[in-house]
């Protein structure tokens, strides 16, 4: 029971990662590729509809995680308290950006919420990559279960990290490009024109740079966390992540090349969730390792609600999420195709 | 101040602020919902397009206060874990649940439909366009509901058993749902919310009515605003806010108590209509009272003794007594002017001289912060009602907090979301009055024949 709700945390959350990665990365490169107010409305229109429905998945994937292991969400949302905190403040930023943008027609108020807009998806990508390298890294649990981080100390791995280190910075960082150029594909995707032409141009500079950061993160996860091949070599089935994480990139590459738009877009959501699994399997069944003596690392077993919750959740759950999809689907298929050459602002 | 403390404020200062948007896209997504069902269901075109550009007109205030809700929405959830994470260790796997079931079931539902609502006007047909502004109604309900099943538990915990090491576990899934408490509560807490819809409605059409603007939807405001408040207004007394204190007092008789500043108990209690309480003497000063009205409210007759504080050992109290004793009385007084002013309302639109009547627009106008006012008192009166315990009679509150996040880190984040939401207040007024003021298109309607086209500005 709780292998089944490690993987339905562990979906959900790459879901949101793939579905809200996107108009995170729209964000990132915003200023980049849509140079004029059209393309910027354009670039807008283009998650206007979705993006709210995207960050759900983060919302429901934490009400999930806090329904089914009330030990990993107590001591992992206080111990990473600030960060934690920041990024909800980034949300709020991010947030009122698209809604005020589509609100005014002043052009000094336009351009302050494009740069809002911009910089509130750059730190948000780099926070949730740096928080998924805090987990995998593990952080210094006490006896009783709980650990407070602070956002840095010396930089360093080890028994006394902070929130930042060379290891959580390059998970930032890796964060932050592959989902710019998630973003820029989405956009090659979504539209025509000199935006489209933009976007395919600066996805090809990025994917270089996402494949040998990919390809960095490798060693560096062996240094900061020593065991983390150990569930790969248990479990062999786990290294189809590894082998799909290059596929991807390699079909990136060939579609990117053939002007493919489709396919380099789903190679990119290949990637994303590949490098996802690839993580959860290699923590499992520990889902918040401890990287001191002081406290045991939390498991599946350990952080699992009591029986009869569970157990009635997975009923609840699956007929919920599949009307969830239901929708999310519908709503993909109606605002399907690319953004309109002239569009009015986002909404009204 | 110690970590308790700022722990507490940390909490209540950012669901206040919170439920200041649900609140009204609640009553709101009824509204609208309403509205489109009348333009769907009329054969006069004219008729027609004034209900359909009225319910625009509403969809684009209900996305400025739903974007707010759902990002300050976002740190309720987080909050659980980051500054009261004993709480959820302890309670996750029951409250838990209902916070897991409002992802899963309302938001995706929401931010579908309303993302067809507001975009997808010209894609879908008329009556999938009203079936979205159904399911945005009823998805902004159903979250309200695990809301309430979440601080239900905490208020009357059921349907739980407690391990060893202090965990609660849930017994019985449909004994969570079914907290006869939740269901009081949910009733009483969404016609609060329809309250909060219809005067902002009711003020916005008064407001076109005092200006001598878009006049036609001045009326057309006025109508549902009034209509909607008059039942909503009723509704809050009786049933709902008179069967939810009548299990308070059996369930919780020391929150009541409080409520009411009753510091003896008295056979045929007198109730309290205004008064300063004194913690330390324990009176009322200045007491304005009637007499035997709190046991006849309470019992259903004037003689049964109601039950004070003196019966509860002191450290059972509610710990912020005064300003629990305030909450319910604002809460109190202003429903009651509420349901008055709109009687009186109904009463002028049913003999047709409400619309000219601008010694009863100006009151309508200025009332409409009233209801979020008298919102935010309820729920501070059921939480600090609550108080000491955070689940009641089984957790102190105390026990609760994240002993790992120290006093000044709290501090820290609290001044951020204090900075952040002045911020967000200045956007929220500013964005909604230049929608009012802008207000609905003037009305484009098609005759067929002649392209005849009518414009009323």
């Amino acid at each position: 029971m709780g292998t089944i709700w490690f993987w339905i945390v562990a979906a959900m959350l790459t879901l949101y990662v793939v579905l809200d990665g996107f108009d995170l990365g729209v964000g990132i490169v915003y200023l980049l590729v849509a140079r004029t107010e059209q393309d910027r409305r354009k670039a807008m229109h283009a998650i206007g509809p979705v993006w709210d429905g995207n960050e759900v998945w983060l919302i429901a994937g934490g009400g999930t995680l806090f329904f089914a292991f009330p030990l990993l969400y107590a001591s992992s949302f206080s111990g990473f308290y600030l960060p934690l905190t920041i990024v909800l403040w980034l949300l709020i930023v991010r947030g009122m950006s698209i809604e005020l943008r589509a609100h005014t027609h002043d052009s000094v108020f336009m351009t302050l919420f494009d740069a809002t807009f911009a910089l509130s998806s750059l730190i948000l990508a780099i926070f949730f990559g740096a928080a998924l390298a805090n987990v995998i890294r593990g952080v210094p649990l006490g006896a009783d279960n709980y650990f407070f981080l602070p956002l840095w100390t010396n930089w360093r791995t080890g028994p006394n990290p902070g929130i930042l280190d060379w290891y959580t910075v390059l998970g930032g960082l890796l964060a932050a490009v592959a989902l710019a150029m998630h973003g820029l594909l989405y956009l090659a995707l979504k539209t025509n024109g000199a935006l489209n032409t933009k976007s395919l141009a600066w996805a090809k500079k990025a994917l270089p740079l996402v494949a040998i950061l990919t390809l960095a993160s490798v060693p560096a996860t062996v240094i900061a966390r020593p065991d983390s091949l150990i569930h790969y070599q248990q479990h062999g089935a786990a290294w189809l992540a590894p082998a799909m994480v290059v596929v991807s990139l390699v079909a990136i590459a060939i579609s990117l090349a053939r002007g493919w738009e489709w396919r380099a877009f789903l190679g990119s959501c290949t990637y994303l969730a590949s490098m996802l699994v690839g993580a959860a399997a290699g923590l499992y069944p520990v889902v918040l390792p401890s990287v001191g003596t002081a406290g045991a690392s939390i498991t599946i077993d350990r952080a699992l609600a009591g029986p009869h919750a569970v157990r009635v959740g997975l009923i609840w759950w699956t007929f919920g999420i599949l009307l969830a999809l239901v929708y999310t689907v519908t709503v993909y298929w109606l605002f399907r195709g690319k953004v309109p050459e002239h569009t009015e602002g986002y909404g009204h | 101040m110690d970590a308790l403390t700022l722990h507490r404020i940390h909490f209540a200062f950012t669901i206040t602020y919170h439920y200041l948007f649900p609140q009204l896209t609640m009553g709101l997504a009824l509204l609208i919902f309403v509205m489109k069902l009348i333009a769907l269901r009329t054969d006069d075109p004219q008729k027609r397009e004034r209900y359909d550009e009225a319910s625009r007109f509403w969809a684009r205030i209900f996305a400025i206060n739903f974007v707010l809700g759902v990002v300050t929405g976002i740190p309720m959830e987080f909050q659980f874990g980051t500054n009261w994470s004993e709480f959820s260790r302890r309670t996750g796997g029951v409250i838990g649940q209902p916070l897991a079931m409002e992802g899963v079931f309302s938001f995706f539902l929401e931010s579908a439909f309303l993302g067809l609502l507001l975009f997808g006007e010209k894609r879908i047909s008329r009556k999938l366009h009203t079936l979205a502004a159904f399911m945005v109604f009823l998805g902004s309900w159903i979250s309200g509901f695990f809301i309430i099943v979440t601080d239900a538990w905490m208020q009357h915990p059921v349907a739980y058993q407690r391990l060893p090491n202090g965990v609660f576990e849930v017994t019985s899934f449909w004994g969570l749902l079914m907290n006869p408490w939740a269901w009081l509560q949910y009733a009483h807490n969404m016609s609060g919310a329809v309250i909060t819809g219809a005067f902002v409605v009711a003020a916005t059409g008064a407001l076109y009515l005092l200006q001598r603007k878009h006049e036609d939807y001045g009326r057309l405001f006025l109508k549902v605003g009034v209509v909607a408040g008059i039942a909503s207004c009723i509704a809050q007394i009786f049933p709902t806010g008179d069967l939810h204190g009548k299990y308070m007092a059996r369930h919780q008789p020391a929150a009541v108590a409080g409520m009411e500043g009753l510091f003896h108990s008295t056979p045929g209690a007198p109730i309290v209509l205004m008064g300063q309480p004194d913690v330390e003497k324990q009176t009322i000063d200045n007491p304005l009272a009637v007499n035997k009205v709190l046991s006849f409210l309470i019992y259903g007759t004037t003689s049964a003794e109601v039950k004070g504080l003196d019966q509860f050992p002191q450290d059972q109290w509610p710990s912020a007594l005064p300003l629990l004793f305030y909450s319910y009385h604002i809460m109190a007084g202003l429903g009651t002017y509420f349901a008055g002013l709109m009687v009186l309302a109904g009463f002028l639109l049913w003999r047709g001289r409400l619309y000219n009547a601008r010694w009863l627009l100006w009151p309508i106008l200025l009332s409409f912060p009233l209801p979020y006012i008298a919102n935010t008192a309820g729920w501070m009166t059921a939480e600090l009602g609550r108080q000491p315990w955070l689940v009641y009679g089984l957790m102190r509150t105390s026990e609760g907090y994240s002993k790992h996040v120290g006093p000044g880190t709290s501090l820290f984040t609290l001044l951020g979301f204090l900075g952040m939401y002045s911020v967000l207040s200045i956007l929220w007024i500013v964005m909604v009055y230049t929608a009012i003021q802008k207000g609905p298109k003037a009305p484009v309607v098609d005759a067929g024949h002649d392209g005849h086209t009518l414009t009323t500005a």
